[in-house]
């Protein structure tokens, strides 16, 4: 337990030192917020079902962050360590290397959840940002999102081989996943054929659930996402624990 | 198991698909001697040693490690054991003191971390990230991290490959000093003189199969090779008398060049004390002496690879 404890206090100082998954993870979610936010404002739009651009923003950027760490941040990592053989220096201490893995999803979970409050935070704050869901009801909705993309990371460091490659791929991945689902650009501003597409894209359920709580929704509203999220998640673990390789 | 053994191995077998990597070893390491294993790249050094370490595991054969199954008693055994990797790298961003202070908190039984700062020289970069870090103050570190659990075996695995010469003496020193702490070590290496210097035993491997073990002097003593010495005269001196002493086996001379050979030890105190006597004005005077190179080559017939 005291090595666990170690472990992420330290990973998450390395998190802290790696300006790539920052910016990602705290200041890029920011720069869209104070673009849109600035040239819309957070004024009530019929297009928004009557809410702001701000107001639906924020949880879709949400669903971005979590992309992030799930896509980038976990496969990054493992691979980095996967080619350093910083995994196979610590599987010759009493430590599992399983405890290793965990700290990082720990660290991981934690940033994505502080990257979302920051951008809560400065929302309400610059823009005055509203919530009309149950605060409990979204938490669960962003730990479900959270396990279902970091197990879509788990696959990727399965496949990976080397960190070069892990950040080429999972970038390739990432960036027509937040343009394409509406975690950055609103779904409601795209032409139909993209909507079309965008059914097959992981993170458009992430962030229509997302959205969902944010406004007030119910569970059994959702039922879609939660079992595509779920499956995904499932799907992520026994693939992972198949393919994936220590060294 | 014998008291005084550390390591016993028997029959140890590894492939990897098709490529063979170790073929039926055995040798046993006693408690508290340095002991190398050498040879060329690719003869199967590192799968050995990783298999007493642990890491890998062996397709066939027994594998005892200060009485425990290094498969079977991991953990166990990884308490009581330090290891350097080769290649192995440590996070970049990470600082000297966090890296050891993490690994302090994965043993039950360990050191304290700031003597092992001040004795491996690296108090004065603790505070500096590993990537900043030369060649040496890594290898220093790595080593650090080894013995942070006061372990009873060491394993070394290219400690010093890739430094530069005063890096790697610095280096020799410290193996020294550890083993004189009372702990056994066991290292790999592809440089003969360093074997030769630092180690007790020597087991000489390749293709995946030990080609001898013993220690460097006996090694070389059953090699048999001549030793030479080899001085420069001025003008014309007799140098014919030199073939009347017991030891010499052959003397000759080109330009003002004279070279000596023989296979006993003691020719060189023979040729010295005659050159006094005599009163001959010799300059330049050196000897070659067979080392593990020399052993080396005349067991597998080819320079090491490196």
């Amino acid at each position: 337990m005291r090595s666990l404890l170690k472990l992420t206090w330290v990973e998450a100082k390395l998190f802290f030192r790696e300006p790539q998954a920052l910016f990602f993870t705290l200041i890029f979610p920011l720069i869209l917020l104070f673009v849109y936010g600035g040239v819309y404002g957070n004024k009530s739009n019929p297009m928004f079902g009557g809410f702001g651009m701000v107001d639906v923003s924020v949880p879709s950027y949400t669903a971005m962050i979590i992309a992030t760490s799930g896509l980038i941040s976990i496969s990054v990592i493992v691979a980095t360590y996967r080619e350093a053989k910083i995994l196979r220096r610590f599987k010759a201490t009493p430590l599992s290397p399983l405890h290793l893995l965990t700290a990082d999803v720990i660290v991981i979970f934690f940033m994505t959840a502080v990257g979302m409050m920051l951008l809560v935070v400065v929302a309400k704050l610059v823009f005055g940002l509203r919530f009309f869901g149950n605060a409990l009801s979204f938490a669960g909705a962003f730990v479900i999102s959270c396990a279902s993309f970091f197990s879509l990371g788990f696959i990727l460091c399965g496949l990976i081989r080397t960190a070069r490659t892990a950040q080429i791929v999972s970038m390739a991945l990432f960036f027509p996943m937040i343009l394409l689902s509406g975690a950055t650009i609103p779904i409601e501003t795209m032409p139909e054929y993209i909507r079309n597409y965008a059914r097959f894209i992981p993170l458009t359920y992430v962030v229509k659930l997302l959205k969902g709580f944010w406004f007030g929704d119910s569970w059994s509203q959702h039922q879609t996402e939660l079992v595509v999220l779920t499956v995904m998640f499932v799907v992520g673990l026994l693939i992972t624990a198949k393919t994936f390789r220590w060294e | 198991m014998q008291k005084d053994t550390a390591i016993q191995v028997e029959k140890l077998h590894k492939s990897y698909g098709k490529l063979t990597a170790v073929q039926d070893i055995s040798f046993s390491v006693r408690k508290n001697e340095i002991f190398g294993i050498v040879g060329p790249n690719g003869a199967g050094k590192t799968t050995t040693i990783e298999c007493l370490e642990g890491l890998r595991s062996p397709d066939k054969g027994l594998v005892r490690v200060l009485g425990l199954d290094p498969q079977k008693n991991r953990r166990s055994l990884h308490e009581r054991i330090g290891v350097q990797l080769q290649e192995s790298r440590i996070a970049s961003q990470i600082k000297v003191w966090e890296v050891l202070d993490l690994y302090t908190a994965l043993y039950s039984r360990t050191v304290d971390y700031k003597d092992l700062l001040e004795k491996l020289q690296l108090s004065q970069v603790r505070s500096r990230f590993y990537s900043r870090l030369s060649g040496g103050q890594k290898q220093r570190l790595f080593i650090a991290l080894s013995l942070i659990n006061d372990p009873e075996i060491v394993f070394f695995d290219e400690l010093t490959t890739g430094l530069d010469p005063q890096a790697r003496r610095v280096i020799w020193d410290l193996v020294r000093e550890v083993n004189e702490s009372g702990k056994t070590v066991v290292l790999t290496t592809h440089f003969m003189e360093e074997a030769e210097r630092l180690c007790d035993r020597v087991l000489i491997m390749d293709h995946g199969r030990i080609i001898t073990l013993d220690s460097p002097e006996n090694l070389v003593k059953k090699l048999g090779a001549e030793h030479k010495i080899i001085f420069s005269i001025k003008g014309r001196v007799q140098i014919e008398s030199f073939n009347e002493l017991a030891t010499v086996e052959k003397v000759s001379v080109f330009r003002d060049k004279v070279t000596i050979s023989g296979k006993d030890q003691r020719l060189l105190a023979d040729v010295v004390n005659h050159l006094i006597e005599r009163r001959i004005p010799y300059y330049d005077l050196q000897t070659q002496q067979p080392n593990l190179d020399d052993v080396f080559i005349s067991l597998t017939g080819k320079e090491i690879r490196k």
